[in-house]
């Protein structure tokens, strides 16, 4: 299957994590290494197997619909990397041709 | 009896009967970290203000009359991924640098009103990924035992934490192995409670599915005291077992296991074991067997696939939860000049932000979960897992617990393994199967290996809700093994030459 660093840049551009040129370079063939490897599950996975996505049988868990006390706005904004009247300031979400 | 060298059940007897105060033993193991973490670097932050007013707390509760618990004035070393008003969580992360949360978890609410004393937050791998916390953002933790090795990951910090004397308890989580391992490799004894047994509400988020916070302590019944402590149903953990919590105290004070049917998984051993690592377990076999314990070898064939299918489940929920890291509400911002937009921030802080093995992770989990891969990987991986429970479920119907080395090698050497990761994941190749499944595991101690005289764990497994189980197991072989050594393996490190910089041999 053999990844390239043009592959493991779109990754990256999809999961939001701008790498460098030397990081392409190297993660990608360790990447493949490591695909590879996990890969062989499939010997295993028959058609016949249902899959299991949690370790509990646990459905649907719900609290009573009451109110509770949430955490206070200035304790939540101290631990922000930019405030503006009494938000979160963030960067533009437009693009300029938007 | 000196308050480094004591157990937490001991320390707990000499405050309730006023022969040392809370202050004294905060005090202590304050000084022990200011002497020994230059060589040993478990912790990423200390606060002995707090420590020392927590502790004059107790002392004064205890002066006015009032019935405290057991853990009442005892130390702990809290992984940094336990968030807790007032002090930083980093996750040994730099995207996390400086945070400081608003709010406590559950197991820091439960250790607070215990009484117990935090004595600061532990190095880890960045988000708890790695068997080494070479991965940590800040610094690597070195081994007490030999500080050219590695303490074990993720919960590095918290293992070396306890093998140094810096603190007689500890708290980790356990994705992969992160509590197990570490203790294997440094000679403490590490518990993986039942999945959803101990709540992760306030615990930075690896693979939801399987993290699993825990106990760490040097003694099976100090572990017992403190899983007791975290322990139990918590409605803000939807994943939370509404179920009484085992009686583990009486588990670890019985250590009783004549008649008990101990199953030895016959997948894990052999080819990649290290010979010292064998010989120790097989010896801990014949040490349950002379107890009274029945040894009968059992097959587990999915087990071989285990590794694999973590190796994409866990990326796959990794992608998913790191993207909670978007610079936007805390955290590392980069790039917000004005000029660039949100996706540009986002990509420029991520990138700068998270180190190597997080970036390996997410991308593979983000790999494995696109369209056109995912049946054939995330898919695929999902139904192993199901063939690892059966696996469990069959061998369970056989045996009361299951055992194995906890990992395959002792300690290995810093840097040896950070360009291949491959080799650096196989350090978990026997603890994951329980996090796959969610049922309970422990590490103990079960000797030096003679090739290296490095450490060897020893791992119990028991089905969902037989944490107790463990305990019975881990005492039993806990008691032979001291009455033959004459003390706790880390007595030995204590009072060995490679030991003589923690300077608590003397037992002041």
């Amino acid at each position: 299957m053999a990844l390239t660093a043009a592959d493991v840049a779109r990754l990256g551009e999809l999961a939001r994590i701008r790498l460098t040129d030397e990081e392409l370079a190297r993660l990608a063939p360790q990447l493949d290494v490591i695909l590879q490897s996990v890969a062989r599950v499939t010997e295993v996975a028959g058609a016949d197997v249902p899959p299991t996505s949690h370790a509990l049988p646990l459905t649907n868990v719900f609290r009573e619909d009451v109110v509770t006390p949430s955490l206070a706005r200035d304790a939540v904004l101290a631990a922000a990397p930019a405030v503006e009247d009494g938000r979160f300031r963030v960067p533009r979400i437009l693009a300029e041709d938007a | 009896m000196s308050i480094l060298r004591a157990t937490a059940a001991g320390l707990s007897d000499l405050l309730a009967s006023g022969e040392v105060s809370a202050r004294e033993v905060a005090q202590a193991h304050l000084d022990q970290i200011d002497a020994v973490d230059g060589s040993v670097r478990a912790f990423l932050h200390v606060d002995g203000e707090r420590a020392l007013a927590a502790a004059d707390a107790v002392d004064a509760r205890r002066a006015a009359g009032e019935e405290l618990g057991p853990l009442a004035g005892i130390p702990l070393a809290m992984k940094d991924i336990f968030t807790m008003t007032g002090a930083p969580t980093t996750c040994g992360s730099r995207i996390l640098e400086g945070w400081i949360p608003p709010y406590n978890s559950t197991i820091t609410e439960r250790l607070l009103d215990a009484g117990v004393v935090v004595l600061g937050k532990t190095n880890m791998d960045e988000f708890a990924m790695g068997s080494s916390t070479e991965n940590s953002g800040y610094f690597t933790t070195h081994n007490p035992w030999d500080t050219t090795k590695i303490p074990g990951g993720s919960g590095g910090g918290s293992a070396a934490a306890l093998a140094a004397f810096e603190a007689p308890l500890a708290i980790g989580t356990d994705t992969g192995g992160s509590i197990r391992q570490p203790a294997s490799v440094t000679g403490t004894v590490g518990v993986k409670p039942t999945y959803g047994a101990t709540s992760r509400y306030g615990v930075v988020a690896m693979a939801s599915s399987l993290d699993t916070p825990g106990p760490c302590a040097r003694t099976v019944l100090d572990a017992a005291l403190l899983h007791s402590v975290i322990a139990g149903w918590d409605p803000r953990d939807s994943t939370s077992i509404n179920a009484p919590v085992p009686d583990v105290i009486g588990a670890a004070r019985s250590g009783d296991v004549a008649g008990m049917r101990i199953g030895v998984v016959r997948e894990f051993g052999g080819e990649g074991y290290q010979p010292g690592v064998e010989q120790r377990f097989a010896e801990a076999l014949a040490v349950l067997e002379g107890l009274g314990a029945e040894i009968v070898e059992v097959s587990c064939p999915n087990f071989e696939y285990a590794l694999p299918a973590y190796y994409l489940i866990m990326p796959s929920e990794v992608s998913s939860n790191l993207a909670r890291f978007d610079a936007m509400r805390y955290g590392l911002r980069v790039g917000d000049d004005g000029v660039n937009g949100v996706e540009e921030v986002m990509n420029l802080t991520r990138g700068a932000g998270f180190g190597a093995e997080a970036k390996r992770r997410i991308i593979i989990g983000t790999y494995a979960l696109s369209s056109g891969y995912y049946d054939a990987y995330y898919g695929s991986a999902q139904k192993v897992r199901t063939l690892i429970s059966r696996d469990f479920d069959a061998a369970f119907a056989q045996v009361d617990v299951l055992v194995s080395p906890t990992t395959p090698t002792t300690a290995f050497t810093i840097g040896e393994r950070v360009d291949d990761p491959l080799a650096m994941y196989k350090a978990d190749l026997c603890t994951i199967p329980s996090n796959l499944a969610g049922n309970c595991a422990a590490s103990i101690p079960c000797g030096l290996s003679l090739d290296d005289g490095l450490p060897v764990g020893f791992q119990v497994m028991a089905p969902p809700l037989a944490d107790d189980r463990l305990y019975r197991v881990g005492a039993a072989l806990e008691r032979e093994l001291a009455s033959r050594w004459g003390g706790g393996l880390l007595d030995q490190l204590a009072t060995s030459p490679a030991g003589a910089y923690l300077k608590v041999g003397d037992g002041r």
